[in-house]
């Protein structure tokens, strides 16, 4: 990271540091609450949840104070195919990181389909703006470097709150480490245009997510926790690609037979068919669950 | 008064009798379509009237759902430690919940259309998941929606959602049950009861 930044102009040092400041900051700031030990709860999935909550505070308070208004200034002033442009631009930029990551995981045929999205986004659809792939019967695929690990068998790890970029496991930490360092938009000279697309493109995913967020506020009696079960649950069918094992909590369905029927429901359930989902899920690539 | 009640019974057969056995797929596109097509000719809802979101979500889609099944299903190995009261309250307050988070979605509808996935029912199967799949007409990402049916007598009862892979049982099951470790089971209920009041609170200011 260091390295990187010798690179650069000297009087834009600040500037173009910053990406790998966050990057430092954000790594420093996860290896000391490691080791810190912070207050751990009862919960196996998240040990350091005392350090992830005050995580979660910090990025809650950034998102409200600046990042939310801005995102919504943006939705009300812009018109939606403007947005939906700037949506598909980095969309199509992205892409190609999907293809390589599709690649990496063996799965030749969506990695050539994503490739061929780039191709016709980027020439027929100006540059990216217009998404003409995916009418074409290309579909957009959803892969980083954190699903590659885990579809190559990497476990979860410890759930992080990172500041700024919010919820990841410790493998997918690193993921975004390789996400980050690989991202041309981070790259891009001058740096003026580069900062305002790095920013554009921060504005541009919040904004997307304005609708979902309401939605969240509505359903979780603990932001905190509902955040993090959602996250852990999404990347798990991403890693899957849509098809996770069902993952049937066995000891309920057993111990609750009885309940089942008082509850008048249904007809008490055979006990046989949870295990073979649990076992199923046992032999499927390790997820450190 | 003998004659108008046996009327009734009769009427009554005859509307079960009628109503035959719909297979689950068949019963989320008719209930996912007409939900959408009130709510793509509704401007109230779409400008964010959660109150009639509300009514819709209360007339359209809950006979479908099995909500004591899902509270059982979320509030898991203490739902036998609730006396059947709590249980009472429980599954009526996540009732509510789960209407109020449904309508507030339903306010942010904004021309989605939906595509169901192929399915096709196993004879004697009770337990099932219909695919579907949100299409945004902008921003692109496909969300994907799956419903967890089972079968209650005749007809078919949702027990679970699940919104680009998080289940909302599941979702709902640790919150539940960090709530009641920490508060026990009456603690759940009055964390349910606030949350519900400070969202009929905010959608009043609307």
């Amino acid at each position: 990271m260091a390295a990187k930044s010798s690179q650069q102009v000297p009087e834009k040092r600040m500037k173009t540091v910053l990406p790998a400041r966050i990057k430092s900051v954000a790594v420093a700031v996860v290896a000391i609450g490691l080791l810190g030990g912070c207050a751990t709860s009862g919960n196996p999935k998240d040990p350091i949840e005392g350090f992830n909550r005050a995580m979660f505070a910090f990025n809650e308070g950034l998102d409200s104070a600046i990042i939310r208004p801005v995102a919504a200034g943006y939705e009300a002033v812009l018109p939606s195919p403007v947005r939906t442009g700037v949506t598909n631009f980095f969309g199509n930029i992205e892409d190609l990181f999907i293809g390589v990551n599709n690649l990496l995981q063996g799965k030749v045929p969506e990695a050539f389909s994503d490739l061929g999205r780039v191709a016709i986004n980027t020439t027929v659809g100006l540059l990216g703006v217009i998404d003409f792939a995916t009418d074409a019967g290309l579909e957009k695929h959803n892969e980083d470097f954190g699903q590659t690990f885990g579809r190559w068998g990497v476990g979860n790890g410890a759930y992080v709150v990172i500041p700024l970029f919010g919820p990841r496991t410790a493998r997918d930490t690193v993921g975004l480490v390789l996400d980050v360092s690989t991202d041309p938009v981070a790259k891009h000279n001058p740096t003026g245009t580069r900062d305002a697309a790095l920013v554009l493109r921060l504005v541009s995913d919040r904004a997307d997510l304005l609708a979902a967020d309401k939605v969240v506020d509505e359903a979780a009696l603990d932001k905190y926790s509902y955040m993090r079960d959602a996250y852990l649950q999404r990347r798990r069918n991403l890693i899957y690609d849509g098809d996770p094992p069902r993952e049937l909590d066995a000891s309920v369905e057993q111990d609750d037979g009885p309940a089942i029927a008082e509850a008048g429901a249904l007809e008490p359930r055979a006990e046989a068919p949870p295990m073979p989902s649990v076992l199923a899920a046992r032999a499927e690539p390790a997820e450190g669950k | 008064m003998k004659s108008l009640f046996a009327c009734f019974i009769g009427l009554l057969i005859a509307t079960t009798a009628l109503a035959q056995e719909v297979a689950p797929d068949v019963l989320v596109k008719t209930v996912t379509n007409e939900v959408l097509d009130i709510v793509r000719h509704d401007k109230d809802i779409q400008s964010g009237n959660t109150q009639k979101a509300v009514d819709l979500v209360e007339t359209k889609l809950l006979g479908h759902f099995n909500f004591t099944r899902m509270t059982q299903l979320a509030v898991a190995r203490d739902w036998r430690k609730a006396s059947a009261a709590q249980q009472k309250i429980l599954t009526d307050e996540f009732h509510v919940l789960l209407v109020r988070t449904y309508s507030k979605a339903l306010t942010e509808y904004k021309n989605q259309t939906v595509d169901f996935k192929p399915f096709s029912l196993k004879a004697g199967e009770t337990d099932v998941r219909v695919r579907t799949e949100i299409r945004q007409s902008g921003a692109g990402k496909n969300i994907e929606l799956d419903y967890y049916l089972e079968k209650s007598g005749a007809a078919w009862k949702v027990y679970d959602i699940e919104v680009g892979g998080i289940s909302l049982v599941t979702n709902y099951r640790d919150s539940f049950g960090a709530e009641i470790r920490n508060n026990g089971i009456d603690g759940l209920i009055k964390s349910l009861q606030a949350k519900n009041k400070s969202g009929e609170a905010t959608s009043v200011k609307k």
